[in-house]
């Protein structure tokens, strides 16, 4: 790690680049850039989420810290580039002073040329992504409901300051418990009569998958508020009979299909780690997010 | 571009009726519905290495439906829980996603095991009420792909009694039997045709799948993607331009423990008559008007049927069997000393024949194939070698280490791009130009996205999606193009002996240089 005491972003790329020639390999192969906008608390998980993520999608990650404060504006920097965490580079970057209000101007520098930028925010984020300061140069916005304190109220925020390219992580997380009821349709198409959800209260994910199923199915679909890890079970009352999934533990389910013997499928709760690899394999606007979004708090 | 499109599109039966699958949602996986995949020939190394391993980390990606059950069918005196021991420890050995106890457990409880004879009619009652205690308490619902991993010897007999026992038949238009073949696909024309017409009288030909896993490979794939979604190669892909291509199938090892398969069958038969001539067609053909199988394979057919072989065998093509030497520095054996061969075995291990394109596009561009055994290193690659400039407004000094522009797909291992062109040397007093290379590496941009082609394979099996698999048309105009050289070898003595260790025989050398053209080193 090197580190860059009272600097500017110019120097911090010129930083990267050097070590980059110095172990002997280009940066020809990052795919995109990652601005990480967080505060203290945050900054460590979120990077060395996208550490782990930058293996599947090679990438310059870009954690911009602001500090405001009295002080004189100044900028400083950590890097890291390639080694054993991965193929990524990595630049911490602290803006204190005036300089917080400023992120942009230390972030354009560190763009890499022609490739996608990503932004995102592990947890608070401005009401409109796409027009902040920084959101405005990415064409995916990723931010996390589930990291505010009225999820549910977060989740409107979102949907009021909505524009392509935004998506939330509560909707990444019920990727797994989508895949899994849309692959029950595959084959019995049973007329579905009504849904509940289970899961722990203002869960923004419940409200998510609720809307979706309410929305694909053309059904009424409840959320219940059971106390236990995130979502927890999705019933169905079918014309066919009940199908069940349960997942009491957080890991491992129990389905229950009509005409079937109850089966145990793995739909485990995924890291971040996970979550941002998931996010970066497209990049195009979520149109299916989109529509969901909308239709959720109804 | 993309190849998910075209497989939407083999789909549509599905689309509109699940309520909850909507084409423009990125983010669903295709899941195999509910089946269950038979397995005949559960010892060979194919089953072991790459078909378990592969059904493991199906399960892992969860691309498996839960109901999922491996059934394997052999002549041992096995229990379930023997066979789920053997599955076990390929998977240890060999799968590519982390080993997790959950979902080993999951695929586990849907493995069973049924002992019988290939040519006992009794075995195949009882696989019939395996498979059918599995549709009632496993949920398949009727669901059966069976997997051939056995010697071609072995079809006619198991073909016949999944016939006579009804297992072939699903008797019920809701769900589906398949059969899954592995190379050879015969070892000529006729014996070709026999195998088709044995296939199809058991099987619809929708319902037969042909394995050639080089297709299932991402970056043969890619050869398509980058041909039809770029602007700036495909105004270059025609004689104007291209002066010659150059697929090479190279392997570093000899036949190891596969005497009995190898000796009689040679190079030849075993990779040129498929992988390669799969790569020549992905190569040269016109762009398809959708990538799905149907207009894929029209393309690939047309382009087949318009190859034409070279009027001398002597001239044009090439064969040898690798000598003992040394190799990388170790000492090998030769082919003639090998365990299980005979010292007087005409089978060549190393082979390379031109052919060419009868098409407006291809006219004059000699495309060169080679694939052997124990050759310098590990690699397969098609190269587009491109003419020499028309001009060169250099001195003759300047130019001298400019060899000719080249693309090459690399397809294994290091896979790949590479672009081959001339670049100024720095610093030197006259402007003197050098072969500088331009590398895409498929794992600096898409780090462990790779999945083994037989986990694409297999899913697409499942899931009835059959753009990657031959069908007999392409296997049959192989055939044709290959039977009158390999019936001129036969003719003729003993393939020439080649080094362990090098690139194949002084004639294959001979055989280029006389159209005036080099090999590239892969």
């Amino acid at each position: 790690m090197i580190r860059l005491d009272d600097t500017s972003g110019s120097a911090v790329a010129a930083a990267i680049a050097s070590e980059r020639h110095r172990q002997g390999s280009p940066t020809t192969g990052m795919v995109l850039t990652m601005l990480i906008l967080t505060d203290e608390e945050h900054q460590a998980d979120a990077t060395a989420a996208a550490v782990t993520a930058a293996r599947q999608h090679p990438m310059r990650i870009v954690t911009l810290i602001p500090r405001p404060g009295k002080g004189e504006p100044r900028l400083d920097a950590e890097i890291a580039v390639g080694g054993d965490d991965g193929p990524g580079e990595v630049a911490v970057l602290r803006l204190r002073g005036a300089l917080s209000e400023h992120a942009n101007s230390v972030a354009i520098p560190l763009l890499l040329s022609d490739t996608p930028v990503v932004a995102y925010w592990p947890a608070e984020a401005p009401e409109c992504p796409a027009e902040d300061l920084i959101g405005r140069h990415a064409q995916r916005r990723i931010t996390d409901c589930s990291t505010a304190l009225d999820p549910l109220a977060e989740l409107a925020r979102r949907r009021h300051g909505y524009r392509p390219g935004d998506t939330d992580l509560s909707w990444t997380r019920i990727t797994p418990w989508r895949s899994l009821i849309a692959s029950l349709f595959d084959q019995t198409i049973a007329e579905v009569e009504s849904v509940s959800i289970s899961a722990e209260s203002l869960n923004a994910s419940a409200e998510l998958l609720r809307t979706w199923l309410a929305n694909g199915l053309s059904t009424k679909v409840e959320v219940i508020e059971t106390p236990g890890l995130g979502i927890s079970a999705v019933q169905m009352l079918s014309t066919q009979g009940d199908i069940s999934i349960r997942r009491p533990d957080g890991s491992t389910a129990q389905l229950h299909v009509p005409g079937s013997a109850e089966s145990q499928v793995a739909l485990p709760r995924r890291d971040l780690a996970e979550l941002l690899a998931e996010e970066l394999r497209r990049l195009d606007p979520d149109e299916v997010y989109a529509a969901t979004l909308m239709g959720t708090g109804s | 571009m993309n190849l998910a499109d075209g497989h939407y599109n083999e789909t549509d039966h599905l689309a509109p009726l699940n309520p909850l699958r909507d084409p423009r949602d990125q983010r669903l996986p295709r899941i195999a519905g509910p089946s269950a995949l038979i397995l005949f020939g559960v010892t060979g190394d194919l089953s072991r290495k790459k078909v378990m391993p592969a059904i493991y980390d199906l399960a892992n990606r969860g691309l498996l439906p839960p109901g999922f059950a491996l059934v394997g069918f052999a002549r041992r005196d096995w229990a379930d829980q023997d066979f789920a021991e053997i599955v076990h420890d390929s998977v240890r050995e060999h799968c590519r996603t982390p080993f997790r106890e959950d979902t080993w457990r999951q695929l586990a409880s849907g493995i069973r095991f049924v002992a019988g004879d290939l040519a006992d009619a009794a075995a195949y009652e009882s696989l019939k009420r395996t498979v059918a205690e599995l549709d009632e308490t496993r949920g398949t619902q009727g669901n059966h792909a069976f997997y051939l991993s056995i010697p071609p010897g072995m079809f006619p007999t198991v073909l016949e009694h999944l016939k006579s026992s009804g297992l072939a038949e699903s008797g019920s238009p809701n769900s589906w039997r398949r059969v899954v073949i592995e190379k050879p696909f015969g070892r000529d024309l006729a014996s070709a045709q026999k195998l088709n017409r044995l296939v199809d009288a058991v099987f619809p030909p929708g319902s037969v799948f042909r394995i050639d896993h080089y297709l299932g490979k991402e970056t043969v794939q890619n050869i398509l993607a980058v041909r039809f979604a770029n602007m700036m190669f495909e105004p270059l892909w025609n004689a104007n331009y291209v002066r010659n291509v150059q697929i090479t199938m190279a392997e570093d090892i000899g036949i190891g423990g596969r005497a009995g398969y190898y000796d009689g069958i040679g190079a030849m038969r075993d990779v040129i008559q498929n992988h390669l001539l799969q790569l020549l067609a992905l190569t040269a053909m016109e762009e398809p008007i959708s990538f799905s199988a149907d207009d894929v394979r029209a393309e690939k057919v047309k382009v087949l049927s318009a190859v034409t072989r070279p009027t001398s065998v002597e001239k044009h093509a090439s064969r040898g069997q690798y000598a003992a030497g040394w190799q990388g520095g170790i000492p090998v054996k030769g082919f003639l000393e090998e365990d299980g061969i005979s010292p007087h075995s005409r089978t060549e291990t190393f082979a390379a024949i031109r052919l060419d394109v009868a098409t407006r596009r291809w006219a004059g561009v000699p495309f060169y194939l080679r694939a052997g055994k124990r050759l310098g290193r590990r690699v397969t690659e098609v190269a587009i070698v491109f003419k020499n400039a028309p001009h060169l407004p250099f001195d003759s000094s300047s130019v001298q280490e400019l060899s000719n522009n080249a693309f090459v797909f690399r397809i294994q291992p290091d896979e790949g791009i590479t672009v081959r062109f001339g670049s100024k040397v720095p610093n030197t007093s006259s402007l003197q130009v050098r072969d500088v290379n331009m590398d895409f590496q498929y794992g600096d941009s898409f780090v462990d996205t790779s999945p083994e082609a037989y986990e694409r394979l297999i899913l697409d099996v499942l899931l009835g999606d059959p753009p990657l698999f031959p069908r007999h048309e392409e296997v049959e105009l192989g055939w044709k193009i290959l039977d009158p050289i390999l019936d001129r070898w036969e003719e003729e003595g003993s393939p020439e002996q080649y080094a362990s260790g090098g690139w194949g025989p002084p004639s294959a050398y001979e055989m280029i240089e006389r159209d005036g053209n080099t090999w590239r080193r892969p």
